[in-house]
């Protein structure tokens, strides 16, 4: 076997099938924070929570009611984006009005909620989630080894945030979209019906992450906690990417991923850090991010 | 920075004759000298420390409108370092806290400059995320004890003299450091320094077009809240003798940020009503395990969507008079 700058081939695509996987979830997760924020102003801090519950919800299904990985690929989603649909309703829209800063206070209050009763519930440690059936196993690739499942998480969400790139920039409802972040007002003077549209966007944004969520469950463990460290990483990624492009938000994600990865490899000790080592570089040189518009 | 709650209460500071602050002032500081004799004193020094934290922690949201997120990373660092000189090097008490408290203002010089690069929701992630660095720094550096964090740090002899092993002595001490922190900061909101901040707090652009360097102020005012959030902490550590990763974990950010907005958001006195507060009820709460994070985060949903002008913001307005 060849080694490339003192390193194995295995570990080192190992480790940038992880990033990848890795910045799969930053890419989904981001992506639904920068929809959101779009729309609503606020950023979503119950993400990571909502990220969570999406592979809670998968685990219920399964362990109480016997529901797979696919349906739940489908109905966890839901659920989650219904509950998110709720709090916009009964909460998130008092704040439009006010600073944006108190819209980050109470999804943090959320989060602090969320994540509290299911500590409660299920302890600390995680619960271990089977990967579904059809993609056990994998494939030698003659370099590394692919599991079939791994190959799966990453193809999936690239495919779910092309298509939601695709809605946004270039169908009807997207311009909507677009065209409600711009300038709300004049879009429900059209005769769109703005509120509604909001409401869906959180709820289609907290689906996004809980999708994530699902998909992350066989791989990580479903713990409570699975989602306070991941949000964190996720701000730092939207601020090094800027939250003004779709594809932006799609392209750093995954990238980062890699980098992360990448400094497993080569500088393990670094690979905590070296997303917000990168953010305080970018803040430096380019304040806005590399994707975002000066504002 | 449009609408924060104590813009509604813009009526109240124009009557300013600070009296009744003063008496307030003096209702405080009778009540902190009396307490140990009917309160735990240990109790009351964690509630002190916090209090400076709260307080520290307000002066940028109140006063200069940013809302940290990493305000955890200057009071943790601050306290390792505490903890490291006086246990390690063997430094008198008095010398650990003000290392500690020095590190914390270089922190707050670099975090600062480059937080205060985006404003609003972006300058609340990126102090987030900063401070989560100095999480894993203070999780993987060698001195810092990992998740033991640094036990068992001795209180020492002040200045040669006090004995701090004597609960009462340090908790006078506490109560030292937490005046002089107080009134610098009610100086300093109270200064011209205080009216430009407040100035950029309601309308950056106008401040800037009015020729001041608004960059400077905000960065000055960033590293004053991070030197006396790190005086929190570095007093902090030597009254528990304890240095933990649990200071400067993202939850602890959280907290403060808590404690400020149940007190009221840019009141004098808010911040130590709401460390106060949240203090006490973590103290009758803490068997009830993960629930405590729960009612916190209840608190904040019902202060968010209710409650916005906090104990003392609230207060004020039935007293009309700024509190």
């Amino acid at each position: 076997m060849f080694e490339l700058l003192g390193i194995p081939p295995q570990a080192l695509f190992g480790q940038l099938l992880i990033g990848l996987i890795n910045g799969a979830f930053y890419a989904l997760l981001s992506l639904g924070l920068a929809i959101i924020f779009g729309l609503l102003n606020i950023i979503n801090f119950t993400h990571g929570a909502q990220y969570m519950m999406g592979a809670f919800v998968a685990w219920m299904l399964l362990n109480y009611l016997g529901i797979g990985y696919w349906p739940a690929l489908v109905i966890a989603p839901l659920l989650v984006g219904l509950t998110g649909v709720i709090i916009e309703r009964t909460m998130l829209k008092h704040l439009y009005k006010l600073d944006h800063l108190y819209g980050l206070l109470l999804t943090f209050g959320l989060a602090l909620i969320i994540e509290g009763v299911f500590r409660n519930y299920y302890g600390s440690s995680g619960q271990p989630y089977q990967i579904p059936p059809e993609l056990t196993g994998g494939h030698n690739l003659g370099f590394m080894f692919l599991p079939n499942y791994r190959g799966w998480v990453v193809i999936a969400s690239l495919i779910v945030c092309l298509a939601t790139w695709f809605v946004i920039e270039r169908t009807k409802l997207g311009s909507y979209l677009r065209a409600a972040t711009e300038n709300p007002t004049l879009v429900q003077a059209f005769g769109i019906n703005v509120p509604r549209m909001i409401t869906l966007t959180y709820g289609f944004g907290v689906a996004l992450a809980a999708l994530a969520g699902v998909m992350a469950a066989p791989i990580y463990q479903v713990s409570p906690q699975m989602g306070s460290s991941l949000i964190i990483v996720v701000f730092a990624v939207v601020v090094i990417g800027g939250m003004g492009s779709i594809m932006g938000s799609i392209l750093t994600g995954f990238g980062l991923g890699v980098v992360e990865g990448l400094t497993k490899v080569f500088y393990p000790e670094a690979s905590a850090t070296v997303i917000f080592v990168i953010m305080a570089l970018v803040l430096l040189v380019k304040p806005a991010g590399l994707f975002g518009r000066t504002a | 920075m449009a609408t924060l709650a104590y813009r509604a209460d813009k009526s109240l500071a124009k009557k300013s004759t600070l009296t009744h602050q003063y008496i307030a002032f003096g209702l405080m500081a009778a009540f902190f000298l009396i307490a140990p004799s009917f309160i735990y004193p240990v109790f009351l020094m964690k509630a002190l420390c916090f209090a400076l934290f709260a307080c520290a922690f307000n002066l940028l949201i109140g006063y200069v409108g940013l809302l940290s997120f990493g305000h955890a990373a200057f009071l943790g660092s601050a306290g390792y370092v505490s903890a490291h000189t006086a246990k390690v090097w063997g430094f008198p008490p008095e010398l650990a806290i003000l290392t500690g408290t020095a590190l914390a203002a270089a922190l707050g010089l670099i975090i600062g400059a480059l937080a205060i690069r985006r404003q609003g929701i972006y300058f609340a992630m990126i102090t987030l995320a900063l401070a989560q660095m100095i999480f894993f720094f203070a999780l993987q550096a060698p001195f810092t004890g990992g998740e033991d964090g640094i036990q068992r740090v001795p209180r020492g002899t002040m200045f040669g003299v006090l004995d701090l092993t004597n609960d009462m002595v340090l908790y006078y001490v506490v109560l030292a450091i937490f005046l002089f922190g107080f009134l610098l900061i009610y100086r300093t909101i109270h200064s011209p320094f205080g009216q430009i901040l407040k100035a950029i707090r309601e309308n950056e652009p106008r401040a800037v077009s009015l020729g001041y360097n608004t960059d400077h102020y905000k960065l000055l005012a960033f590293v004053l809240s991070a030197t006396l959030s790190g005086l929190a902490g570095a007093t902090k550590a030597i009254v528990f003798q304890l240095a933990s990763l649990t200071d400067v974990n993202w939850t602890m950010s959280g907290e403060v940020v808590l404690m400020t907005l149940l007190g009221g958001l840019g009141t004098v006195f808010g911040p130590v009503v709401g460390a106060f507060t949240i203090i006490t009820m973590e103290n009758y709460l803490a068997q009830f395990g993960a629930w405590v994070t729960v009612i916190q985060g209840v608190i904040f949903v019902f202060v968010v969507l209710a409650f916005r002008r906090g104990i003392v913001g609230e207060l004020a307005r039935f007293l009309k008079k700024p509190l």
